[in-house]
């Protein structure tokens, strides 16, 4: 007897009429869409005149585009930070919540309501949050005897844009790692006890270790989210408030594409965020096979 | 002979102490950002840049504000509601489908075909957003709705790995019954494993809601222009000329609203929003 349905006869049909719309989802609107983007980042069109073949200068261009740069220096240094960020802090929040204590459910729900809401009304707060001279966390600094910082000018947006995209993806982090701890058998926790073992010791011996995948998980998840990162920073920094700017790759794409008509190069602007990203995924699971253990 | 147990019994004291205070603190960042939101919706404009949480003078002039015909925020709530659903329901259908076919079914080409769609997951939304803009252009279909919701009729690769996680864990047994007592492939999928999988489907249409309603890139491409566009659109579009008449209070309440209807949503389903994220990360 073998495990698994077998489709016979006219069921075969059935079967590829169920996958038809992933089918057209996978070869057209991915697929496809890669490959046209491939062949538009060789060219320039604007959509109205008809596109000219200019080889590599896209490319080339990104090179030496002073303002790309910027966006690819801006993305780089925000999810270099990011990433351990949000798995440090929701592992931590994860590991408190896992413990057996009052309020429980409570406390979930609260770390969880970031990860709910939509950017661009959280970002709203935020930006009264930051604002100089009327903002509540300049006030709560000042009665500390601290002096008034200009969170979304260009010497600390890097942390604004930082604290409110971690505040907004501890939620799911928490899930996640919750979801690795309790899949640890309890009887290592007893064992380890009986042997005298502190509770330090027994997160880097047996916590540590047995949640490896759920990091490893993590950190595909944050560094994809990093690197797309938008709504949060596209709502933080745009003009009209004050001198704030932080251009990211996804913004510069959107500017050319859709501000300035340069199909051709935003698509190369879009190939070089993919060609980083699956680089950076191919780093991940050359270091999953040596440092993520799998029971 | 008694150390032992006191010295256990003080850490584990010790160990409360920091958990309560790290949690509570770290609640009150978590929550400030919605306390001043809401709190910000009810004071009157002149009381908008005061420090206090109370509004002094609490006022519901910035809900009533959002009903005036510049900003015309219930055609924005129509539009985003309407458009988010039709996203949920292609979602559910399409990847409903696929996952059930990756899941149970055995046929060639499967393994390889499930870790394409896999990899997609990886490639960045920008990557195939050109394309797709230039195509819903050609069809004249810009300053619609149809380029948000139909691409989610395309099936998705979220939607589809959530839920083969979840027909996994469903008995075989069942499927070997089903047949012998003589059921198609498509009844047993529609018969057994959709009854089955409500808590998952449940799970993925609270996301696939969520995303669609939160969506900023997609709907700013195709819905620029600002009376038929998304709730999502109108708050940033909003926000440089409100801010400008110095009206962070109607921002607020009009921010506010936006997010009470996930908000509402989430605690109902709390438990299959979690169990989502959950299925996601734990089997590989």
């Amino acid at each position: 007897m073998e495990a698994g349905l077998k489709p016979k006869g006219r069921e075969r049909l059935t079967l590829w009429l169920m996958l038809t719309p992933t089918l057209i989802g996978l070869t057209f609107g991915v697929l496809g869409s890669i490959l046209a983007t491939l062949v538009l980042s060789f060219t320039k069109w604007d959509l109205l005149t008809p596109p000219q073949w200019t080889g590599l200068s896209n490319y080339v261009a990104l090179f030496t585009d002073q303002k790309f740069s910027r966006a690819l220096l801006n993305t780089f240094k925000f999810s270099a930070l990011y990433v351990p960020s949000v798995i440090v802090v929701s592992l931590l929040v994860a590991i408190l919540l896992n413990r057996k204590i009052r309020g429980l459910g409570a406390f979930r729900t609260i770390y969880f309501l970031p990860a709910v809401t939509s950017a661009v009304a959280a970002a709203l707060v935020w930006n009264m949050i930051f604002a100089k001279d009327t903002g509540i966390l300049n006030a709560i600094i000042g009665v500390f005897g601290g002096s008034r910082l200009c969170w979304i000018c260009s010497d600390h947006i890097l942390t604004s844009v930082l604290i409110v995209n971690v505040w907004g993806a501890i939620g799911e982090g928490m899930i996640i790692f919750l979801a690795g701890l309790t899949a640890i058998p309890r009887e290592y926790y007893e064992a380890a006890a009986i042997d005298g073992a502190n509770e330090v010791r027994k997160f880097f011996r047996i916590t540590l270790p047995l949640i490896t995948p759920s990091i490893f998980f993590m950190t595909i998840i944050a560094t994809i989210n990093a690197f797309q990162a938008y709504d949060y920073i596209y709502m933080l920094t745009r003009r009209g408030q004050g001198d704030s700017s932080f251009p990211v790759i996804v913004y510069s794409i959107y500017r050319n594409a859709w501000n300035f008509f340069n199909y051709g190069g935003a698509s190369a602007q879009a190939i070089e965020l993919a060609i980083l990203v699956i680089a950076l995924m191919g780093l991940y699971f050359w270091l999953e096979r040596r440092y993520v253990f799998y029971e | 002979m008694n150390r032992k147990p006191m010295t256990l019994q003080r850490q584990k004291l010790l160990l409360d102490i920091v958990t309560y205070s790290v949690l509570v603190l770290g609640a009150i960042l978590m929550l400030g950002p919605f306390l001043w939101m809401v709190s910000t919706s009810f004071k009157l404009p002149a009381d908008q840049f005061g420090h206090s949480l109370i509004p002094p003078t609490p006022t519901l002039q910035n809900f009533q504000a959002l009903f005036a015909v510049d900003i015309g925020y219930p055609n924005l709530f129509f539009n985003s509601t309407y458009i988010s659903l039709l996203i949920t329901a292609g979602q559910i259908l399409t990847c409903a489908m696929a996952a059930f076919c990756f899941a149970v079914v055995h046929f060639r080409g499967r393994d390889l075909l499930f870790t394409l769609l896999l990899v997609t997951l990886m490639i960045p939304a920008q990557v195939t957003l050109i394309p797709n803009f230039i195509i819903f252009k050609w069809l004249h279909l810009i300053g619609t709705a149809v380029p948000l919701w139909l691409p989610a009729f395309w099936g998705g690769a979220f939607g589809t790995f959530l839920l083969r996680q979840y027909f996994l864990t469903v008995p075989r047994e069942l499927v070997d019954a089903s047949r012998i007592d003589g059921a198609s492939l498509f009844q047993i999928f529609w018969k057994v494993y959709l009854p089955l999988a409500k808590p998952a489907l449940a799970a993925l249409a609270i996301f696939t809601f969520q995303g669609a309603w939160n969506d900023l890139l997609h709907p700013l491409i195709y819905l620029p222009g600002v009376p038929n566009t998304t709730l999502t659109v109108g708050l940033a579009f909003f926000q440089q000329q409100l801010i400008l008449g110095g009206k962070y209070t109607v921002l607020m309440a009009g921010a506010l609203t936006s997010i009470l209807p996930l908000l509402l949503v989430f605690l109902v389903a709390q438990k299959q929003f979690i169990e989502g994220i959950a299925l996601t990360g734990v089997k590989r």
